[in-house]
């Protein structure tokens, strides 16, 4: 609806950029979602400082030096930065129109970020079995909103991956569904940065 | 419907009678601008000066915003019609100025009088200093003096003219220590021990409540600072010895279960450690 | 039904139960009389479905003017108590009752008042500012405002079904913990916010892409209005910061369901950490508000002074100035928490530096009237007396930056008729003006001027009679939320107060008997020129109303105040090709969504664990639905919008 007056405007290169009109929906769309992420980051920021502020405080309970396995973590974090890598194959597969390899990407993807999730919920059963839930103590409920809500971003995403893909095969690789694609791959890679930092702040430096 | 110079002019007035009224209808000053300590009037002072110096910009803008919009109407046909001035360096220049001078100056204001009135900052004098351990229940207030052994409930008692070492907790809830005449207020919090430092220069009777809502009893926490003569104050002391229960276990108990609007009492004893277990108390749940 | 149960009605509570019976019998009557008019299918095709800006931006600002009048009377309700109840007396509302009062005073006036009202007229104007036909993303929109409605819909009925909570509008810990509020009072609260806070934020990515993405060809940064500056800059604040508000009473809300130990008491909870986090929320909400404030002021002096405002470069720093900082400087707001000196200086210091654009901004405002013709329309009225009384409201401001200052009038009703000055003086006045400015504009006539007059002087005058004894009462040591005092000195102050409220109540009532009064006679005020003001934006280059697209071609910008530009050059040219344009259609998602949000809200409020995994089910199974179905748009063709153009070329000569 507020397309350019005409996409040659658009990219007419003598009238700076912000005079040019418009911009097409496809840079608008994923301009929208990328400023949504930012404010996604300032949630868990919120939450990274109450982390901060908590990670001492155990109660007398067990804190990460105790609780942690950071073997795990590693093979988790594995999981999750390589299905990040086939997210971004599948989405390029899509923009190349070869649909079975749009298809295996996807599948991949969708198998590492299940498999992230098994394990961290192992894990945090395995805390909760011993007495380490998150009403035992400040540090703990701090950690487990934190990693909880990444954890839940990771579910919601595989969920809109289904989505995806059921839109894409029903539909075909229309525009806007291509769209989706793109705000749904930059949703995944924005995951991958907040594992990145919770990885180093929470379990790297509390499991010393 | 014109408005008239005058009406507003009119209102003017009138709002400024209102607040004249207000502040010397009563005979005296009270509350904040009636200190009756050190700090309090440092503090007083400052609100002085500050309100002064921000005045000098202030004023004049209200003037001149109330002048322009007059002299400048449509039907004014002497004023002067500039319709396509909207930019003048020197103005803008003046512009910039003028509030970052005013708050250059306030800063150096708002610096020197947090260093020398931060509440944690012991008052020097000749006169030893007495220290209370306070705790803020629902609702009434606790005042323990660990170096006289004894405790009182909303009433505080100290020597005229020495300083007053507060230590401040809260067994419930947050709340505010507050005294208006002699200054700074300081939040009572669970687990956690402030500190403020007060003075009463001369004997008299102080109100103070908590400043920070803290439920439902919150209106009835009001307290009052009764500053003795050193002579009284023993006296007080040694009735105080002589009668009525000690603070221990039970008794607080009694005392810390919720009610509205407390009577003043006093315990002849009490443990000095009491300020401390209530602390560790607080949060051990 | 979880802790659901007909005690929750508060039938032993006489003022209560009438204002619960008032209510229901007005919202109920008013669904009756809807349904008996037969208005249900065009209210669902126009307005309850619709995606567009213009609509939506009305429909907020409907939802504020509502909520004033409900915030307002739980004002007054704390001036009557407070003017009889000093001395011994109890007055007529029992602490319980109080305490929930001033709480829902502050959060329906903050969250459900003035920032709809800014949102709504944000909305409304913006893209008619930038030449453009709708925001970047009109679903979401809608779905923001129907978000938004519904956290109203929950905090009012809380006054029918249950209470609300009573720990003040931030609902501090420990206060606000299981612990020491075990009803369902905070939950209320806590949901509310939290669902209008996801539709606040989306407004605020909607408003940040729109503004940054979508503007007509020739508008460059620079030549953009100042209102959509501050719009933006009010925007970015949303985004930065309300996530933050989320995460924070996200960690409440699992303190009070899970038992987690955030705030606690017990378990290493910190209470300092919710006083950080809820402020470095709280200090750019503010700013959020007022900002959008300062941008109305811009377009209404400049309008009525008949030239540029001064300045526009430095507006536009300034501006940006105050976005940034207003994240620095938090920690004024609990100087009393015993920081250290180093801390409360540097804090302090940034609140007062602050002070440096807000000013530039007064005497830019003051030299564009300077040498200006100025008419004495009512949003210029607002103007001037935002102006004074803005200054006032600054000054105790700045006052009470600085930390020993602030170390005997923190909590105060000092503290108190502070930030009613300058929320009432800068958003309450600035909303009002822009309300009075751009109602031609939304609907094709003007607002009676002699009420909106009667209103202005009331609330002007009332502001004053109202908060100025607040402030010497503050001095004098009196302290907020008390529900009783022992001091008779401080009754004589609480009386002139309460006048003060009634003579507000005049100027409430005078705006609706405006609204009344405008709409019955509308057409004796009729515009058909599109321009009643002879203004200087965009927006006023269209019809009143406009048609649904906003322009049947985006204007070819050349110049700052381009409509201005366009009537010194001879007159807008009507274009010489129209193309064919596409419209969305209308959605039910955001209606829909928002149902569903009030069904999970009450379910979790009420512990029933059923409806409320029900609830958020259906609430997803929505977002996919729509998000499955094909979007509709729909075209109108180059002809038709050309024909428009004509006719109302025709129309207005």
């Amino acid at each position: 609806m507020n397309a350019p007056s005409t996409a040659a405007d658009f990219a007419e290169p003598s009238i700076p950029l912000s005079a040019r009109g418009p911009a097409p929906v496809r840079i608008v769309v994923a301009y929208g979602f990328w400023i949504f992420l930012l404010s996604d980051i300032i949630m868990f920021s919120a939450l990274f400082a109450s982390y901060a502020v908590l990670s001492g405080q155990t109660a007398g309970g067990p804190s990460g030096h105790d609780l942690f396995e950071l073997r795990h973590v590693g093979i988790e974090t594995l999981c999750l930065l390589f299905s990040s890598y086939t997210c971004g194959l599948g989405v390029l597969a899509v923009e190349r129109r070869r649909m079975k390899g749009f298809y295996v990407a996807f599948a991949l993807t969708f198998v590492l970020g299940a498999t992230f999730l098994g394990l961290e919920v192992s894990e945090f059963a395995r805390m909760i079995g011993q007495g380490a839930g998150p009403s035992r103590s400040a540090f703990l409920s701090a950690f487990f909103s934190l990693v909880g809500l990444h954890g839940v971003h990771v579910s919601i995403g595989l969920l809109w991956m289904c989505f995806m893909t059921g839109q894409i095969t029903v539909r075909g690789p229309l525009d806007f569904v291509r769209r989706r694609l793109l705000c749904f791959s930059l949703f995944w890679h924005a995951l991958d940065i907040i594992w990145v930092a919770l990885l180093t702040m929470v379990y790297l430096m509390g499991a010393r | 419907m014109r408005d008239s110079y005058l009406t507003r002019l009119g209102r003017a007035c009138a709002l400024v009678a209102i607040a004249t009224q207000g502040l010397f209808g009563n005979c005296r000053a009270q509350g904040v601008l009636d200190p009756q300590g050190p700090i309090g009037s440092a503090e007083r002072l400052i609100l002085l000066n500050a309100t002064a110096i921000m005045l000098v910009v202030a004023l004049p803008v209200i003037v001149l915003t109330l002048a322009f919009a007059w002299w400048y109407r449509a039907s004014n046909q002497r004023a002067t019609h500039w319709p396509d001035w909207s930019y003048s360096g020197q103005v803008e220049l003046v512009v910039w100025s003028i509030p970052a001078m005013v708050v250059i100056l306030l800063s150096g204001v708002a610096w020197t009088g947090s260093h020398l009135l931060d509440p944690a900052q012991k008052i020097p004098s000749e006169s030893a200093p007495i220290r209370v351990e306070v705790v803020s229940l629902d609702w009434k207030w606790l005042f323990i003096y660990p170096d006289q052994r004894i405790a009182t409930v909303n009433e505080l008692m100290v020597p005229a003219g020495a300083p007053i070492e507060l230590t401040l907790t809260s067994a419930t809830v947050m709340n505010a220590f507050f005294v208006p005449q002699l200054g700074s207020q300081i939040y009572t919090m669970p687990g956690m021990a402030t500190r403020l430092n007060l003075l009463a220069d001369h004997p008299g009777d102080f109100p103070g409540l908590s400043s920070h809502f803290s439920g439902d009893g919150f209106s009835d926490m009001r307290f009052v600072v009764h500053a003795l003569s050193a002579a009284e104050f023993s006296a007080w002391l040694a009735r105080t010895r002589d009668q009525g229960t000690g603070l221990d276990a039970d008794s607080y108990a009694q005392l810390a279960r919720t009610g509205g609007a407390a009577p003043i009492q006093t315990y002849r004893s009490v443990d000095p450690k009491l300020f401390q277990h209530i602390m560790h108390e607080t949060v051990e749940q | 039904m979880g802790k659901l149960s007909w005690d929750a009605i508060p039938i032993h509570q006489p003022i209560p139960m009438a204002a619960s019976l008032f209510v229901t019998f007005a919202v109920f009557g008013t669904l009756g009389l809807v349904t008996w008019k037969r208005w249900w299918p065009y209210l669902w095709r126009e307005w309850l479905t619709s995606v567009d800006h213009k609509r939506i931006g009305v429909m907020y600002v409907l939802l504020a003017l509502v909520l004033l009048l409900r915030g307002f009377i739980d004002a007054i309700m704390m001036r009557s108590q407070l003017a009889i109840a000093a001395g011994g007396a109890a007055g007529y509302l029992p602490p319980e009752h109080y305490d929930q009062i001033f709480s829902a005073h502050g959060t329906i006036m903050i969250f459900f008042m003035a920032m709809p009202f800014m949102i709504g007229l944000m909305n409304f104007v913006v893209p008619l500012q930038l030449g453009v036909r709708d925001v970047a993303f009109p679903v979401l929109n809608a779905i923001s405002f129907w978000l938004t409605a519904s956290g109203a819909l929950l905090v009012n009925v809380s006054l029918v079904i249950g209470e609300f909570a009573r720990t003040g509008w931030l609902a501090y810990p420990p206060l606000s913990e299981l612990q020491f509020s075990p009803g369902v009072g905070v939950d209320y609260y806590l949901w509310a916010l939290q669902i209008s806070g996801i539709g606040t934020l989306l407004a605020g990515i909607n408003m940040v892409t729109t503004i940054l993405k979508l503007r007509a060809p020739g508008m460059s940064y620079m030549r953009m209005p100042v209102f959509c500056w501050t719009a933006l800059a009010s925007s970015m604040l949303i985004v930065a910061a309300f996530p933050i508000l989320t995460a924070t009473f996200g960690m409440l809300l699992l303190d009070r369901y899970v038992g987690m130990h955030f705030f606690t008491n017990g378990g290493g909870g910190n209470v300092m950490l919710y006083f950080n986090l809820i402020w470095a929320w709280g200090h750019p909400e503010v700013y959020i508000l007022i900002l959008p404030a300062f941008g109305i002021f811009s377009e209404v002096i400049a309008t009525f002074s008949g030239k540029a405002l001064f300045g526009y470069r430095s507006m536009v720093l300034a501006t940006l100035a105050i976005c940034v900082l207003s994240f620095m400087v938090w920690l004024h707001h609990f100087f009393t928490m015993g920081a250290g000196a180093n801390v409360n200086a540097f804090f302090g210091i940034m609140s007062m530096i602050i002070a440096v654009p807000t000013g530039v901004k007064l005497f830019n405002w003051l030299f564009t009237l300077f040498r200006g013709r100025i008419r004495y329309e009512v949003p210029l009225l607002w103007a001037i007396g935002f102006m004074v009384t803005f200054v006032i409201g600054g000054v105790t401001g700045v006052l009470m930056a600085v930390p020993p200052a602030d170390f005997v009038l923190h909590n105060s009703l000092f503290l108190v008729a502070h930030f009613h000055n300058v929320i009432i003086g800068g958003v309450l006045f600035g909303a009002m003006a822009g309300y009075n400015y751009w109602f031609p504009k939304a609907f094709g006539f003007t607002l009676d001027k002699r009420l909106g007059l009667i209103s202005f002087w009331c609330w002007l005058i009332g502001f004053y009679l109202a908060f100025i004894p607040l402030y010497l009462v503050g001095l004098l040591g009196m302290t907020r939320r008390m529900q009783h005092y022992a001091d008779l000195s401080w009754q004589p102050y609480m009386i002139v107060a309460e006048a003060g409220a009634v003579i507000i109540l005049c100027g409430i009532v005078a705006t609706i008997a405006q609204l009344v009064i405008s709409i019955r006679t509308r057409e004796r005020r009729r515009d058909r020129s599109g321009d009643p003001w002879n203004a200087r934006t965009l927006e006023w280059s269209t019809a009143s109303p406009p048609p649904g697209y906003n322009f049947a071609v985006l204007p070819q910008v050349k110049s700052l105040d381009a409509f201005w530009s366009m009537k010194q050059q001879g007159g807008i040219a009507l274009p010489q090709r129209y193309d064919s344009i596409e419209i969305p259609k209308n959605s039910a998602n955001g209606f829909v969504t928002a149902f569903f949000a009030v069904v999970t809200g009450f379910a979790l409020i009420w512990h029933i664990w059923w409806m409320a995994i029900l609830g958020l089910l259906c609430a997803a199974l929505t977002l996919f639905a729509f998000g499955w179905i094909k979007r509709v748009e729909h075209e109108v063709s180059g002809a038709q919008l050309a024909e428009a153009d004509r006719s109302r070329l025709r129309g207005s000569t």
